[in-house]
């Protein structure tokens, strides 16, 4: 069996897959890749299923030891991605493309420049010990497997049935740098919320905080105010969802990630819709976020 | 029981009681409508998660309705027995809210059959109520939390008990402890208690 190593794992690089849904009633969120399209595209780029194990590294800076062979793809947030080889030559990795390890080589990404979250996938996915049925990292209940270390050595699955689609170009946009506009539909406790402060989600320019991770993605700005005779009362705890916009008794509010709590106290004011949730995982400290009601069916 | 919106693939059902949210949960959960992914009880809801490609908001609203739940029995789930030393360290507080002596608060709380209500603060916390009209009297949290509680404490907050299934940080008030493992990934299933599970204590020295 061929194993990846690892070099260097930057700040932070976790093996997801696409989670365990379903294990609520044991208080587990479902976890899994933040930017589901960048892991789902990823390992169709080398014929891997959606299910398949990859690597998600936050902010870039991996470094990794890929045997001859072995087939990658890059994808999710941009930086400069290098193939080092042995004899020392140096050959650009493009984002969204198959590319195929020749003899022993390091794949290196660099800083991140759009974006925040890159998505490493390798033909036969990341093959490590399920835990509960799934090989992704919850960051929250400290289950599944370990954040990379340097000298780890992950086992790299059997090739899929399915061969690396003959595909040259896949063209899709670099994560935005600029406002990234979230859809939202109202949220169960909107009515705890003074009807100002649907208008000021709505209209006012909010700013990605650094302190934001899996758990949730915190959005600095105006204070979105509770009704009078609601300020300090706790609400009783209730069931919360990846995208739930949690609102603490300063008013700030929190769009609940992937790693979520299953159930908390703080009032949901809105619920990002599914189809912005990848959005979220590439949010970077300090970028700027408009909140917008998203119409039609979902 | 009202319906409230939760975003784009979700409605948050809401009760008047808790044993009313519980039996809702146990009811849909049983036979749960095609697209209902999962149920996520709450101290008074149920969470309704459904996939939109098979059943619409609107549909789903109209199953939950018509299938509305009455019976306020608490579901009977399985029944496990959690054995206790009752040293924790702030059984004098639990004492002064019960209006007992320090001694008596072990007693109290053994006699009582809990039942987990739903799943909170971490993997494998249930919150537990006594099954039942009579609830004892609420405990106030800690005005600081402790940085680490142990694995196995047992702890009142509110009208709620919890064990404590991995050390962490907690504001409860804390009674005792057991060496029962309630939290373990490698097992099937990991958590010993599951919303619905019925949970009795008993008195060991340590």
């Amino acid at each position: 069996m061929s194993v990846v190593r690892v070099i260097e794992p930057g700040a932070l690089t976790l093996v997801h897959d696409l989670g365990r849904p379903g294990l609520a009633r044991w208080g587990l969120s479902a976890s899994g890749a933040f930017d589901r399209a960048a892991h789902r595209l990823a390992n169709r780029l080398v014929g891997n299923p959606d299910t398949a194990a990859a690597l998600e590294c936050l902010l870039g800076g991996l470094r990794l030891g890929l045997p001859a062979g072995t087939w990658f793809a890059v994808t999710g947030a941009r930086g400069e991605t290098a193939l080092l080889g042995a004899d020392g030559r140096r050959l650009r990795v493009e984002p969204h493309t198959a590319v195929l390890v020749e003899a022993d080589a390091e794949l290196q990404l660099g800083p991140v420049t759009h974006g925040l979250r890159t998505t490493v996938a390798l033909r036969g996915g990341i093959e490590v010990d399920p835990v509960l049925g799934s090989r992704s990292r919850d960051t929250l209940a400290a289950l599944g497997p370990e954040p990379l270390r340097a000298g780890d050595e992950l086992p790299i699955g059997p090739a899929p049935a399915t061969p690396v689609p003959a595909a040259d170009l896949v063209p899709i946009d670099a994560p935005a740098d600029g406002v990234v506009e979230l859809g939202v539909r109202p949220g169960p406790r909107l009515d705890w919320f003074t009807d100002d402060a649907w208008r000021v989600l709505l209209s006012s320019e909010w700013v990605t905080s650094a302190r934001s991770d899996r758990t949730g993605v915190r959005l600095e700005g105006a204070a979105l105010e509770r009704r009078a005779h609601l300020a300090g009362v706790e609400l009783a705890s209730e069931g919360m969802l990846w995208g739930s916009i949690q609102v603490s008794p300063d008013g700030a509010p929190t769009v609940l990630g992937p790693d979520h709590p299953v159930t908390g106290g703080y009032p949901v004011i809105a619920v990002v819709v599914d189809g912005s949730l990848d959005l979220l995982a590439q949010l970077r400290p300090g970028q700027r976020v408009r909140v917008r009601l998203a119409t039609g069916r979902y | 029981m009202r319906v409230l919106p939760y975003g784009d693939r979700a409605l948050l059902a809401e009760f008047d009681s808790l044993e009313l949210a519980l039996g809702a949960h146990a009811a849909w959960s049983a036979a749960p409508a095609p697209g209902v992914i999962e149920l996520v009880p709450g101290a008074r809801t149920v969470l309704v998660r459904i996939d939109p490609e098979v059943i619409g908001l609107g549909h789903a609203e109209y199953w939950l309705r018509e299938h509305g739940v009455t019976a306020l029995d608490l579901p009977a789930g399985d029944t496990i027995t959690l054995p206790v030393i009752y040293d924790g360290d702030d059984l004098d507080v639990v004492a002064a809210a019960w209006g007992c002596s320090v001694d008596a608060v072990a007693q109290r709380h053994a006699e009582v059959e809990w039942v987990c209500a739903f799943i909170g603060f971490t993997a494998g916390f249930g919150y537990l109520v006594p099954v039942g009209a009579a609830r004892l009297p609420a405990v106030p949290r800690r005005a600081t939390s402790r940085s680490r509680v142990p694995a196995g404490s047992i702890a009142l907050a509110a009208d709620y008990c919890g064990v404590y299934p991995r050390a962490s940080a907690g504001g409860w008030q804390l009674i005792g402890r057991t060496d029962a493992v309630l939290w373990d990934a490698e097992r099937d299933p990991p958590a010993l208690v599951a919303p619905g599970t019925r949970v009795r204590f008993t008195e060991v020295q340590a």
